[in-house]
């Protein structure tokens, strides 16, 4: 057993921490006001090869290992919630299937571009009758001489007005359910057919996009399904899902530790009946659990990152590293702005952001109740 | 242009605690960075380097490994450790002369390249005392480089100003942290210098270091005592008109005999 990151990780996590402290964190709070997008500090990430951490080396990527994704993935999400998941629908979602079942004339064209920054990318699953029932697409591609027509629409897609490239799980086949999906990657300003729809008024991460894409007659080249084959979309998906949990639950590990540093600096500066803060046992008692809980939280994440690492089934940690992260990152936020008090209700302090921004890791990548049925299903071995 | 950057890896804080018995820092336990005047030589060294090839030394304990690293992350091409218990409480004087038997070793250069002074000891000694060692023209407090053929040409700056200095290489400048904004190391960079790039360990024999002139057997500076400086007393304002406050004073210097009495 080992608790300790490598010397090369080490060195990561300092980079991206110096990163995230002057060139994310200070735009953090008007990015979220005025509903700025972070293309600024996406632009200097694609610099740093971050966009590319998850794809192999020989497409132009970093290709670190999953604790190093995750290290960095915490470290902007202390710093801002809107960055962190404009990047990781990119680096997770979007480049997870192309990496994984892609086939290579698919990695040698999209994987460069999406490891350098030069493509935004999406991942587009909801609909508004597919969420938690994802089997339950209705977006249908329908094979026509080299290659299928799509139509449809999908919601909530983060980045989807602002990608260059959206992998769309569409259905070929209604009846055979599950075993009827199938993965296309859309270039949406290349391709006819393909519109935006509603941009949503989010109540947190209102720095990034989320948008509804709609497809009316959208033609796609048959090479363009993620595999070659159709029916292996759902599968896709999951592989998808379980990877991009471990992400969600560092998400909130980073809110949350970036709510518990806020309330460490002001019990040490707040008085009250003549005395700072952090003399009053019942916050010394609220400290100490939000750092338990971020502390387990913590070790959740990384040990699945490490367990999928070794090459290991990860499933079910992963869904607990999302189900306790969020939770923690709840708690946190909630009880930071308690030990702030007026202050913390009021937007001139960062603590009503991280509690709005917290509560979407509740709900996106598999709700809270999803993740249990995971993990039950799991732990019963069988399907939920 | 091939550049030899001399670091140092200093304790991240200004805040820095000596042990009261030996005099010397106290460097357990306190996170670890590259001194961020030497930082900006590394990235001087980036932006000037053209064709050439950088080489980042530095000497000091197996740790110092990791301050290495990261100079090789930002795109420095080798590295090089001196590393040696010889070496070890070795003064500005005797550093400068490991360091001159370190670069005499690897040879050729165009330039030299150190930061001002380093946030721990403060004072900006080395890279004047290398550069005699070495025999180099030097131009030191450096906050703008320019360089043309063989000559390189730079702003000292002053307390007032700046001068502009102008010398053919090889030369050695040492620069301030204003002189520019380091880059990030990128992801790429990372995977270079912990997977692809080594690092040198030379030791004492290894450099031909005299051994009279290393160490701290051979220092001629001795630590006699450290100390914070107390706290002043808290100030006087005199009260009154200008002739009452000026009687007042000329009093109370005359009590304390600043003045005579006549």
């Amino acid at each position: 057993m080992n608790f300790d990151f490598t010397k090369k990780q080490l060195a990561i996590k300092k980079m991206i921490k110096e990163f995230a402290d002057k060139e994310v964190k200070p735009y953090a709070a008007e990015a979220d006001q005025k509903e700025i997008f972070p293309a600024e500090q996406i632009k200097k990430l694609s610099k740093l090869g971050v966009m590319g951490m998850s794809v192999p080396r020989k497409y132009g990527g970093a290709e670190l290992d999953n604790v190093s994704q995750t290290i960095i993935m915490e470290e902007i999400s202390r710093a801002c919630n809107a960055t962190a998941v404009t990047m990781g629908a990119h680096a997770s979602l979007t480049c997870h299937p192309i990496v994984n079942f892609g086939t290579e004339e698919q990695k040698q064209a999209f994987l460069p571009k999406l490891a350098s920054g030069e493509y935004l990318g999406a991942f587009a699953l909801t609909e508004p009758a597919a969420g938690s029932d994802a089997v339950n697409v209705q977006t249908t591609a329908v094979r026509d001489g080299d290659g299928y027509i799509i139509n449809g629409n999908k919601i909530f897609i983060t980045n989807g007005g602002k990608a260059d490239l959206v992998c769309v799980v569409t259905t070929t086949d209604k009846a055979a359910k599950h075993k009827g999906l199938a993965i296309f990657i859309i270039e949406p300003k290349k391709t006819k057919g393909f519109g935006l729809g509603k941009k949503e008024d989010k109540l947190g991460l209102r720095g990034s996009n989320t948008q509804e894409l709609v497809f009316q007659d959208m033609r796609v080249p048959k090479e363009n399904l993620i595999g070659g084959v159709e029916g292996e979309g759902f599968k896709q998906a999951m592989s998808v899902f379980n990877s991009g949990r471990i992400g969600i639950g560092v998400q909130g590990v980073g809110i949350a530790q970036a709510a518990f540093e806020e309330c460490l600096k002001y019990v040490n500066e707040r008085e009250q009946f003549d005395r700072k803060l952090h003399k009053f046992q019942a916050l010394q008692f609220m400290l100490a659990d939000m750092a338990m809980k971020i502390d387990a939280a913590r070790l959740l994440c990384f040990r699945a990152a490490d367990v999928k690492d070794k090459g290991r089934k990860y499933v079910k940690e992963a869904a607990m590293a999302k189900l306790y992260g969020s939770d923690v990152a709840m708690e946190v936020t909630r009880q930071a702005i308690q030990i702030h008090g007026g202050y913390g209700y009021m937007k001139d302090y960062p603590l009503e952001r991280f509690y709005r921004d917290a509560k979407i890791t509740e709900i996106y990548e598999g709700t809270s109740e999803i993740q249990k049925l995971v993990i039950a299903a799991e732990l019963l071995g069988r399907g939920f | 242009m091939d550049i030899i950057v001399c670091i140092k890896q200093v304790p991240d804080t200004t805040d820095v605690k000596i042990d009261p018995k030996t005099g010397m820092l106290i460097r357990e336990g306190i996170p670890v960075i590259i001194n961020p005047d030497d930082k900006a030589a590394i990235e001087a060294a980036l932006q000037l380097k053209a064709n050439g090839k950088i080489t980042v030394l530095t000497m000091g304990p197996p740790q110092a490994e990791e301050a290495l690293r990261e100079a090789l992350a930002m795109g420095c091409d080798e590295a090089i450790l001196l590393c040696d218990a010889k070496f070890a409480g070795s003064d500005t004087w005797a550093t400068a002369n490991a360091i001159a038997a370190g670069i005499k070793k690897i040879g050729k250069y165009d330039l030299i390249l150190c930061g001002r002074q380093a946030i721990d000891g403060d004072t900006a000694q080395v890279g004047p005392q290398l550069a005699e060692a070495l025999n180099l023209p030097q131009i030191t407090y450096v906050q703008k480089i320019e360089s043309n053929g063989n000559k390189i040409k730079a702003e000292r700056e002053l307390e007032d100003g700046y001068e502009i200095v102008e010398t053919k290489m090889p030369a050695l400048l040492t620069v301030t942290k204003e002189l520019n904004e380091p880059r990030y190391p990128a992801l790429q960079g990372i995977n270079d210098a912990y997977e692809k790039k080594e690092i040198k360990c030379w030791k004492a024999a290894d450099i031909n270091a005299d051994e009279n002139k290393i160490g701290l057997k051979a220092s001629p500076t001795m630590v006699k005592k450290v100390f914070s400086p107390s706290a002043k007393g808290q100030g006087l304002i005199l009260q009154g008109s200008i002739k009452e406050m000026a009687h007042d004073l000329i009093e109370r210097l005359k009590e304390r005999e600043i003045i005579n009495k006549f």
